[in-house]
C-alpha cells in the first residue's frame, strides 16, 4: 500500500477501528482547543497555555511513579494525565499569583513558571531513569506526541474528554463572549468576571492536558493558538470567530492524526502543528475578509479608480498625462488612442468626470462637516453617494459658478 | 574526591553552566523590563530548526554552520512574529505562539532527515542540553587554571561562551544609556532621537547570539530560565538598573555553580548513588532563588508589601 493510499484510507476512516477512533478523538480535541483558544486569544492570554503545557512535565513523571507504585506499571493514561493536570494547575495558579502579588509582569510570570516547572520535570525524569523501571520509553511520546501504538481505550478517553470540554464551551458560549467584549456587563451577570476567567483557564488547562498524548507538551499550545489566529482572518464577529477557529482546529488535528497513521515514525504533534500552520498561511493569503490577496486586490482596484479619475480630469482640462500607469489604463479603456489623443468616448467620460468633480467640490464647500465624515468621498460618481435631491440642488447652484467661470475665462 | 577528577569532569561543566547562565541572565534584564520575556522562549525554540538546517546544508556537525543556521532562524522568527502580529492584528504573545511552535515542529520533522543522514541529533538533547558531557582531560591540578596552554584545551563550547559573555558585556556597556531609555521610556527615547526599534533589534540579535551559544551546552529550557529568573529576582530587589544588572549576573552565575553541585553531588549526600539533570537543577535553583525574592525582598516582596499595606 502506498503512503497516499494509506493516508486517504485514514482520512475516510477506512484504516481500521483504532486509527478511526484516534483520528476522531484528535478532531474533537482540535475543535475543543480551537474554541477555548479563541476565547483565550480574545482575553489576550494566549501564552498562559505555554506555562501550563510545560508545567505538565513534572506531573507526568509523578503520575508515572504513582502508577509504578500503585499498579506496577507507570503507563496508565488516567494517572499520567491526573499528574499533568495537578502540576499544570499549580503552574496556572503560580502565574496568577506572581502577576497579582509582585511587580513582575505576566510575560515574566509565564516564563518563570514554564522554565522552572519544566526543569523540575527534567530533574525528576533523571531520577526516574536511575530507578530503571520498565515502560519509560512511553514517556518520550509526551514530549512531541505520538498516536502510534495508542490503545483504543486511551483514544476513547481522549475523545470523550475533548467532547465534554467542547460541550462546556458551547454551554458557556454567551458568558464567555460577554467576558471578552463587555467585561463590566459580564461581571453583573450571575457568574462574575473572576469565576468566568477561572472557568476559561480551567478549560484551557483541560485541553492542554488532554492534548498531551496526541500532540505532546512542547507543541500542544499550538493547538490553542494557531486556529484562533488563523480564524481572525475570516471574520470580525465572535459568533463566527469561535466556530471557525474550532473548525480549523478540528480539520488540522484530524488531517494530522491521519497523516501520522500513515507515517507512524513521525511525531504526531509536529505533523498536526505543521498542517495547522499551513491552514493559517492559507487563511492569511486567501481569506476574502482580511487576507493578503484580497487586500492587494482592493488596493489595486482603488489605485485604478484614482488613476482613471485623475487621467480623465487631465483630459478634460487638456493637461499632459505623464504617469505611465494612468496612460496605460486610459489606453486600455479606449479613452485615448495610442498617441494619447482622446477618443470620442474619452471626451464624454472626461466631461462626465469633470462635471462630477465640480459637483463634489461645490458640495465640499457647502457641507464641509459631512464631507469630512465621508471617506473617499470623491472617488465615486456623486449620484451614487448623495440623494437625487441633493444632486439636483447642487446642479442648480453650480450654474452661476459655471457662468462666473466662463466670464472669468472670457476676461 | 581528588582535584584532578573534579577539574577534568566537573569543572568544565560548572564553567559551561554558569557562563551560559551569565550571558543569558544579563540580557534577560532588558527582556523583562521591555515585557519581552517570552522572546527568549520563542528564540530558544526556533534555534532547533536552525541547527538542523545548518547541519542539513553543510552535512557536518561543526558548530559554526549550526550556529549560523540558528542565528538565521532566530532572525527569521523575529520577522515572522512581527508579520503575523501586524497582519493578524493579534497580541505579540499569540503571534509568537504561532511562529515558534510551527518552526519547532518543522525542526522536529527535519530531524528525521538527519537520522536518514546517519547522524543523531535529537529533541531531548535540544531541550535538556548536554552539560555533563563537557570534559577537560588535560587538567591535572589546580595550577593548571593559570597555565594558558592547558586552559586553551578547555572544551570549545566553554571558550565560545567566554567570547559571547565578553560581547554581551561590551554591548551592554556600549549601549547602556540607550538600553536604559528604551527599556523604561521608549516614547521619550524616540523623542531624543534614539530609535527604540533599532536598539530593540540589536538587543534581539544579542539575545539570539547568547541563546545559540548557550543552547548547545545547556539546552533550550535552561536558556529560557536564565533569560528570566535572575533578571526577575534582581528586579524585585532594586529599582536601579545598574544594581539590577550586577545582581542578576551574580544570581545567574551562582545558580550555575550551586545547581550543578546539587545535581552532581546532592543525591549522594542523601544516600542515593546517582546524579540528576544538571541543566534542570540549575533552572530549579534559579527558580527557588526567585521564589525567595518574591516573598522576602525588602521592598517588593510579598511580606514587605503586606506590612506596607497594614501600616
Amino acid at each position: 500500500m502506498t503512503f497516499l493510499e494509506s493516508f486517504l484510507g485514514a482520512l475516510t476512516l477506512n484504516a481500521g477501528y483504532n486509527t478511526a477512533v484516534v483520528s476522531i478523538g484528535a478532531a474533537l480535541l482540535g475543535a475543543a482547543s480551537g474554541a477555548v483558544g479563541a476565547f483565550v486569544l480574545l482575553r489576550k492570554r494566549s501564552l498562559v497555555s505555554d506555562a501550563m503545557s510545560h508545567a505538565t512535565l513534572p506531573g507526568v513523571v509523578i503520575g508515572f511513579l504513582a502508577g509504578v507504585w500503585l499498579l506496577g506499571d507507570g503507563r496508565s493514561l488516567p494517572l499520567l494525565l491526573a499528574g499533568a493536570a495537578l502540576t499544570a494547575g499549580i503552574g496556572m495558579i503560580s502565574v496568577d499569583w506572581i502577576k497579582a502579588n509582585t511587580r513582575l509582569t505576566e510575560d515574566t510570570a509565564i516564563g518563570t513558571v514554564l522554565s522552572t516547572f519544566f526543569a523540575l520535570g527534567m530533574v525528576l525524569l533523571t531520577v526516574l531513569q536511575s530507578l530503571a523501571t520498565a515502560g519509560q520509553a512511553g514517556l518520550s511520546g509526551f514530549l512531541l506526541g505520538s498516536t502510534s501504538g495508542m490503545l483504543s481505550s486511551e483514544a476513547m478517553t481522549i475523545a470523550i474528554a475533548a467532547g465534554v470540554v467542547a460541550l462546556i464551551v458551547l454551554a458557556l458560549f454567551k458568558e464567555f463572549a460577554l467576558l471578552c467584549f463587555d467585561e463590566d456587563f459580564a461581571g453583573s451577570t450571575g457568574l462574575g468576571v473572576r469565576r468566568l476567567d477561572i472557568a476559561l483557564l480551567t478549560l484551557l488547562l483541560a485541553v492542554v492536558v488532554i492534548g498531551l498524548k496526541t500532540v505532546g507538551l512542547v507543541l500542544v499550545i499550538a493547538l490553542t493558538i494557531i486556529p484562533p489566529v488563523a480564524a481572525r482572518f475570516w471574520t470580525e464577529r465572535v459568533s463566527r470567530f469561535v466556530p471557525i477557529s474550532a473548525a480549523i482546529g478540528a480539520a488540522g488535528s484530524y488531517a494530522g492524526a491521519c497523516l501520522s497513521a500513515s507515517a507512524p515514525d513521525l511525531p504526531t504533534g509536529a505533523l498536526i502543528v505543521l498542517i495547522l500552520f499551513a491552514l493559517f498561511v492559507i487563511s492569511m493569503l486567501v481569506s476574502p475578509v482580511r487576507g493578503l490577496l484580497s487586500a492587494l486586490l482592493r488596493h489595486r482596484r482603488f489605485q485604478k479608480i484614482v488613476h482613471l479619475r485623475q487621467g480623465l480630469l487631465a483630459v478634460a482640462h487638456d493637461e499632459p498625462i505623464l504617469e505611465p500607469i494612468t496612460r496605460k489604463l486610459l489606453i486600455r479603456r479606449g479613452y485615448v488612442s495610442g498617441d494619447m489623443r482622446p477618443t470620442e468616448a474619452g471626451w464624454s467620460a472626461a466631461r462626465r468626470i469633470d462635471r462630477d468633480q465640480a459637483l463634489w467640490n461645490l458640495w465640499r464647500e457647502e457641507y464641509p462637516d459631512e464631507a469630512h465624515a465621508l471617506a473617499d468621498w470623491s472617488l465615486k460618481p456623486i449620484d451614487e453617494v448623495l440623494s437625487p435631491d441633493m444632486v439636483a440642488d447642487l446642479e442648480t447652484r453650480l450654474a452661476p459658478h459655471d457662468a462666473a467661470r466662463a466670464a472669468g475665462g472670457a476676461a | 574526591m581528588s582535584a584532578d577528577i573534579f577539574l577534568q569532569f566537573d569543572f568544565p561543566s560548572i564553567l559551561l553552566g554558569s557562563l551560559a547562565a551569565l550571558c543569558c541572565g544579563l540580557l534577560g534584564n532588558f527582556l523583562v523590563l521591555r515585557r519581552q520575556s517570552l522572546m527568549g522562549d520563542a528564540i530558544s525554540h526556533v534555534v532547533l530548526p536552525g541547527i538542523v538546517l545548518g547541519f542539513l546544508i553543510t552535512g557536518t556537525v561543526d558548530s559554526l554552520p549550526m550556529m549560523l543556521g540558528a542565528g538565521f532562524a532566530a532572525l527569521v522568527s523575529v520577522g515572522l512574529i512581527e508579520l503575523v502580529r501586524r497582519l493578524g492584528k493579534v497580541e505579540p504573545g499569540a503571534a509568537m505562539g504561532v511562529v515558534f511552535t510551527s518552526m519547532f515542529a518543522a525542526g522536529v520533522l527535519l530531524l528525521e532527515q538527519t537520522g536518514a543522514a546517519g547522524v543523531h541529533l535529537d529533541v531531548e538533547h535540544a531541550l535538556y542540553g548536554n552539560l555533563e558531557s563537557a570534559i577537560w582531560l588535560e587538567a591535572s591540578g589546580w595550577g593548571d587554571l593559570l597555565r594558558p596552554e592547558i586552559l586553551a584545551a578547555l572544551p570549545v563550547s566553554v571558550l565560545r561562551l567566554v567570547v559571547v559573555n565578553m560581547a554581551v558585556i561590551a554591548f551592554i556597556l556600549a549601549f547602556y544609556k540607550e538600553l536604559k531609555l528604551v527599556s523604561f521610556d521608549p516614547l521619550f527615547a524616540d523623542t531624543l532621537g534614539i530609535s527604540s526599534r533599532f536598539v530593540g533589534t540589536l538587543l534581539i540579535v544579542m539575545v539570539a547570539v547568547a541563546a545559540v551559544a548557550a543552547f548547545d551546552a545547556v539546552g533550550s529550557i535552561l536558556v529560557i530560565a536564565m533569560f528570566i529568573c535572575p533578571a526577575a529576582t534582581a528586579r524585585l530587589l532594586t529599582d536601579r538598573l545598574s544594581t539590577q544588572l550586577i545582581l542578576s549576573g551574580i544570581v545567574a552565575f551562582s545558580s550555575g555553580i550551586v545547581g550543578y553541585v546539587f545535581a552532581a553531588f546532592g543525591p549522594a549526600w542523601i544516600g542515593y548513588d546517582m546524579s540528576v539533570s544538571a541543566a534542570g537543577m540549575i533552572a530549579v535553583v534559579a527558580g527557588i532563588i526567585q521564589v525567595v525574592a518574591m516573598i522576602f525582598a525588602p521592598r517588593y516582596g510579598v511580606i514587605a508589601r503586606r506590612r506596607l499595606q497594614r501600616a
